[in-house]
C-alpha cells in the first residue's frame, strides 16, 4: 500500500448525505474480477447526467471527496473503496461515515476524515474554485484561505497510512509467532494441521 | 484462564491465538477457509500484485457454487458447455485459474464432490469440529453445526487469511440460545430456527456467538443442526454453534479429511473436552420452549417477519416500533399481501428446494416424503430441487428421490446456489411469489421484484402440491 502523508489538490463538493454503497458502485459490478476499472460503475447512476461534477473538467481526477452524513451505508462491499481508489479519490471528507465503509477504506488506503458540518459546509465553498490540502502527520485540514480543521483519527490506523502498512504485512511481520503456534498445534491437534494434503 | 469455567466458543477462541495485542484484539488462526469464485478474485489479484504467496494452502479448499449454472455442464461428449453470462463465466474462469497457481484444491463444476461450500466442507471432512473455519460468504457459520467457529469475512480479509491463516478479531459476547422439551409433529430445523430469528429479531445477535443448547437442538440430526447454525447470521450473530457430540463424531467419522486412527481417538478425546462447563456463564440467555414451534413461514422482507403458518399477515399498526411499523408497511407493500389474510391463502407460483440451508440428504428425504404420489399444483409454474452437492444427488437418486420429485413435477437440477441469490440464471420472476427452503427473504433476493416466503423442505413440498402456503401437518 502507498504511504500517505498528505492529500492536496482540488476536492469534489459533492455534500449529499446518507450515500449507499449501491450509489457509490451499483450491485451489478460485483461480478467484477479484478480491483481495477471499477472507477467506471463509481457513482454511475448519477454520471448518467452530462452535467455531473465526477466528470466535469473541473473536478474529474480530483483525490478529494467531501460527502454529508453518513456516507457510504448499507452493505459491505469492499468494492465501494475500490471504485473510489480508482476513481482517484484518496481521501472522503464528511460529518460521518458508515462502520464498515471506513474499516474497509482503511485496508485499502484511503482516509476518511470526520469533520463538524459547519467546517464541511466552508470546505463546500471553498472546494468550488481553489484546492483543499490534508496533512495527516498534523491531523489538518487547510485552505489557501487560511482555514485551519483539525480532526482525530486512530493512532494505529494513522500509524498504518503514514507508513504505508497495509494489515496484511502488518501480519506477516509476525511470522515468527505464526509459526511458534502451528508448531504448538501440530502437537497438541495434529489432525488440524494436515487439511487437504496427505495425512502425516 | 484454565480455572474458570469456560463456554464451547471461549475454549476454541482460546484454544486459536496467536498472540493477544494491547488493545485487546487477537490474532486467531484458521484452521480452515473455503473460497467460492465470487468474494475470491480480487483477494488473490492482490496476492499477485504485491508478489505474496499463500501461507498454507494445504489449509483452504476452493469450490465454486455462486454462479453455476444448474443445468448440465458437460455435453454429450463430456465437453464444457459454455456458459451464457460472460461475467459468471469470468468468475469461474478466474477460481479455475486461481486455485492451482496458488496450490490450493480446487473441486471443479463437473466433480461429484462438487456443491455449495457450506455442504461440501462437512460432507468432505474438511470442516471439523473445534476447528476455526471462515469464507468470504455471510453463511459460514453454518459449520457451527458441527460445532466449529465458523464465520463469515470480507475479500480483505480473504486475502489476509490465504497469506497469514490468521485474523486479528475482536473476542464477541456470548449467549445461549436454549430450545427445551421436544419439537411437535411437523415441526423441523428450519422451523426452530425461522422461530429464532423471530425470537431474537435480525439485530438480536449482533456482536454475539450464539452457543444453540438444550434438549431439541441435541435431538436433531447433523443436517438439522447446520440448518439452525447456518442462519446464526440472520438474528446478527457473528457465529452459531452447537457442542459436538457422539452424533456428530459418528457424522465426521470415515470422511475423506476426518482425522483417522490414532489421531481419530485423540481428536474426539479433544472435541470432547471443549464442551462449555458446568457453571460457565454467558453474556445472554435466551430460553424457548419447543411446544411453542410451530411449522413457520415468513410474510415480509426480514428473516425475522416469521408467523406459525396457522397465522395471519400482521397488521403493520400491530408493531410498537414505528420504524418497524414502517419497514412492515413496506414490505406488505413489497410482497403484494393485506393485513388479516390468512397465511394458508396466499398462492405461490415457485417452489425453491435448495440452498446452504436445507439441501442435504434429510432435507431432501422429507420434501420427498411429502411429495410421494402427489403432483405440484397447476398455479405452480416452476418447482426446482437443487441438491447440495453431487454426492447428495447421487445419493438422493440411489434412494430413487428424483423420481418422486421428476413425478410430482419437479425439476432435477445439479448442485450449486441457484435461486437462493440468483446469481446464475435460476431467477423468480418479478412480482411472483415462491416458497423457498433458503436463508434470506430480502428485497430482490431470488431475482429483482421476487417474493420469498421461507420454509422448511416439508413446508416447500406443501406449498407445491396445495399451490398455496400450507401446513404440512394437514398433509400427513
Ligand atoms: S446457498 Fe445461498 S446463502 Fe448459501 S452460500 Fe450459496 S448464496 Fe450463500
Amino acid at each position: 500500500m502507498e504511504a500517505l502523508r498528505e492529500v492536496s489538490g482540488r476536492a469534489i463538493p459533492f455534500g449529499r448525505k446518507n450515500v449507499d454503497t449501491d450509489v457509490i458502485i451499483p450491485a451489478h459490478w460485483l461480478k467484477t474480477i479484478t480491483r481495477d476499472g471499477l472507477g467506471r460503475g463509481a457513482f454511475e447512476a448519477l454520471r448518467s447526467d452530462p452535467d455531473n461534477l465526477f466528470d466535469s473538467a473541473e473536478f474529474k481526477g480530483s483525490p478529494i471527496l467531501i460527502a454529508g452524513d453518513n456516507f457510504g451505508c448499507g452493505s459491505s462491499r469492499e468494492h465501494a473503496a475500490w471504485a473510489l481508489l480508482d476513481l482517484g479519490i484518496t481521501a472522503v471528507i464528511a460529518p460521518s461515515f458508515s462502520d464498515i465503509f471506513s474499516g474497509n477504506a482503511f485496508k485499502n488506503g484511503i482516509l476518511t476524515v470526520v469533520l463538524p458540518q459547519e467546517a464541511i459546509d466552508r470546505l463546500m465553498d471553498v472546494a468550488q474554485t481553489d484546492p483543499v490540502s490534508i496533512d495527516l502527520e498534523s491531523q489538518t485540514v487547510t485552505t489557501p484561505f487560511q482555514d485551519r480543521f483539525t480532526f482525530e483519527i486512530d493512532p494505529f490506523r494513522k500509524h498504518c497510512l503514514l507508513n504505508g502498512l497495509d494489515e496484511v504485512g502488518l501480519t506477516l511481520a509476525r511470522g515468527e509467532a505464526i509459526a511458534a503456534y502451528e508448531n504448538k498445534s501440530k502437537g497438541e491437534t495434529p489432525w488440524l494441521a494436515h487439511g487437504t494434503g496427505e495425512a502425516a | 484462564m484454565t480455572s474458570k469455567p469456560r463456554t464451547l466458543y471461549e475454549k476454541i477462541w482460546d484454544a486459536h491465538i496467536v498472540e493477544t495485542r494491547d488493545d485487546g484484539t487477537s490474532l486467531i488462526y484458521i484452521d480452515r477457509h473455503l473460497v467460492h469464485e465470487v468474494t475470491s478474485p480480487q483477494a488473490f489479484e492482490a496476492l499477485r500484485v504485491s508478489g505474496r504467496t499463500v501461507r498454507r494452502p494445504d489449509l483452504t479448499l476452493a469450490v465454486p457454487d455462486h454462479n453455476l449454472p444448474t443445468t448440465a455442464r458437460r455435453d454429450g461428449a463430456g465437453q464444457p458447455i459454455p456458459i451464457a453470462d460472460p461475467e459468471s463465466a469470468q468468475q469461474l474462469a478466474a477460481l479455475t485459474r486461481n486455485a492451482p497457481e496458488f496450490g490450493i484444491r480446487l473441486i471443479g463444476d463437473a466433480d461429484v464432490e462438487q456443491g455449495i461450500v457450506h455442504v461440501v466442507g462437512p460432507e468432505q471432512g474438511f470442516s471439523l469440529p473445534g476447528a476455526t473455519i471462515v469464507c468470504g460468504d455471510s453463511h459460514t457459520a453454518c459449520h457451527g453445526g458441527l460445532g466449529a467457529l465458523a464465520f463469515g469475512i470480507g475479500t480483505s480479509e480473504v486475502e489476509h487469511v490465504l497469506a497469514t491463516q490468521t485474523l486479528l478479531l475482536k473476542q464477541s459476547k456470548t449467549m445461549e440460545v436454549r430450545v427445551d422439551g421436544q419439537l411437535g409433529p411437523g415441526v423441523s430445523a428450519k422451523d426452530v430456527v425461522l422461530h429464532i430469528c423471530g425470537v431474537l429479531r435480525a439485530s438480536g445477535g449482533t456482536g454475539y456467538v450464539i452457543e444453540y443448547t438444550g434438549s431439541a437442538i441435541r435431538d436433531l440430526s447433523i443436517e438439522g443442526r447446520l440448518t439452525i447454525s447456518n442462519m446464526a447470521i440472520e438474528h446478527g450473530a457473528r457465529a452459531g454453534l452447537i457442542a459436538p457430540d457422539d452424533k456428530t463424531f459418528a457424522y465426521v467419522k470415515g470422511r475423506p479429511y476426518a482425522p483417522k486412527g490414532a489421531e481419530w481417538d485423540a481428536a474426539v478425546a479433544w472435541w470432547t473436552s471443549l464442551a462449555t462447563d458446568p457453571g460457565a456463564t454467558y453474556d445472554k440467555v435466551v430460553v424457548i420452549n419447543a411446544a411453542d414451534i410451530a411449522p413457520s413461514v415468513t410474510w415480509g422482507t426480514s428473516p425475522e417477519d416469521v408467523l406459525p403458518i396457522t397465522g395471519v399477515v400482521p397488521a403493520p399498526e400491530s408493531f410498537e416500533d414505528p420504524s418497524k411499523q414502517d419497514a412492515a408497511r413496506k414490505s406488505l407493500d413489497y410482497m403484494g399481501i393485506e393485513p388479516g389474510m390468512r397465511l394458508t391463502d396466499i398462492e405461490v407460483q415457485n417452489v425453491f428446494i435448495g440452498s446452504c440451508t436445507n439441501s442435504r440428504i434429510e432435507d431432501l428425504r422429507a420434501a420427498a416424503a411429502v411429495l410421494k404420489g402427489r403432483k405440484k399444483a397447476a398455479n405452480v409454474r416452476w418447482a426446482i430441487v437443487v441438491p447440495g452437492s453431487g454426492l447428495v444427488k447421487q445419493q438422493a437418486e440411489a434412494e430413487g428421490l428424483d423420481r418422486i420429485f421428476l413425478d410430482a413435477g419437479f425439476e432435477w437440477r445439479e448442485p450449486g446456489c441457484s435461486a437462493c441469490l440468483a446469481m446464475n440464471p435460476d431467477k423468480v420472476p418479478a412480482g411472483e411469489r415462491c416458497a423457498s427452503t433458503s436463508n434470506r427473504n430480502f428485497v430482490g433476493r431470488q431475482g429483482p421484484g421476487a417474493r420469498t416466503h421461507l420454509v422448511s423442505p416439508a413446508m416447500a413440498a406443501a406449498a407445491a402440491v396445495t399451490g398455496k402456503l400450507a401446513d404440512v401437518r394437514t398433509l400427513a
